[in-house]
């Protein structure tokens, strides 16, 4: 398998990085400074933090297993909070994940797909096909 | 603010173009490129000097730790991009200096929401 922070996938770590920074900062404040205000979009942002974090490390350090559960959960968070957590909601009380990510440009709507892809494209099925040698003839 | 964010923003336009030239050339260092860099983040640091500066009028619903904590995070974008990108000499590593360059004007714009709404 080829390792995950190579190439394309350097980016990607970096990308996942801004975003965990981005989340973790937003989730610190919201839940230290006013965390009775709203509770339960707090407490996402939160969750969407340690995402965040769990999937660059597990980018970071080339563990596909983790980066496949970790991203699965992202896709399907921010279209759970997307769904639920859309239209007027006020910038104090939006997540990474309001409004399937507009705030951010859709980009953590569209990374698990990248994501998926890269993992494919660096997939033990796919480089072994790729490292085949060519098979002998009869004529060998 | 508008002032320094229109430089550096500028700046990171500027970057950005040269560093797509570099992955067109496939030339992956640039001395030009980390003296562009540097400047942008003295630009940077004078927005957080400036960011600190402004906080004595600020609006009364401005969230204090947002706005620090953009002015603060806009400051660690580049050099962590720029060690990260160091670490492999190809267009994946310029390309990770131009999603810093994209993130940075982009904080700006998240600045100048949190001022006006409140964060």
């Amino acid at each position: 398998m080829g390792l995950l922070n190579r190439n394309f996938g350097r980016i990607l770590v970096f990308v996942y990085g801004v975003l965990a920074l981005s989340a973790t900062g937003r989730a610190s404040v919201q839940l230290a400074t006013k965390f009775h205000k709203a509770p339960g979009p707090y407490l996402l942002s939160g969750f969407a933090a340690i995402v965040y974090i769990l999937a660059t490390w597990a980018l970071g350090t080339s563990r596909k297993a983790t980066a496949v559960v970790v991203v699965t959960i992202e896709f399907f968070g921010v279209l759970i909070v997307g769904a639920t957590h859309s239209g007027s909601v006020p910038l104090d009380k939006q997540t990474v994940w309001t409004d399937f990510g507009s705030g951010y440009g859709y980009v953590p709507l569209l990374l698990p797909f990248v994501v998926i892809w890269w993992l494919w494209f660096n997939s033990d099925r796919r480089g072994s096909r790729q490292a085949r040698p060519p098979e002998h003839t009869a004529a060998d | 603010m508008g002032l320094i964010w229109a430089v550096v923003g500028a700046l990171c336009a500027i970057a950005f173009l040269y560093v797509v030239v570099m992955m067109i050339r496939e030339q992956f260092a640039s001395n030009l490129l980390d003296a562009l860099l540097a400047v942008i983040e003295v630009g940077l640091i004078v927005q957080l000097v400036a960011g600190l500066a402004k906080l004595s009028d600020a609006p009364a619903d401005l969230s204090k730790p947002t706005w620090i904590g953009y002015l603060i995070g806009s400051l660690v974008i580049l050099p962590v991009a720029w060690v990260w990108s160091q670490a492999e000499r190809s267009r994946s590593g310029l390309g990770v200096l131009l999603v810093g360059l994209a993130v940075v004007p982009f904080l700006f714009l998240r600045l100048h929401q949190v001022w006006t709404t409140g964060g």
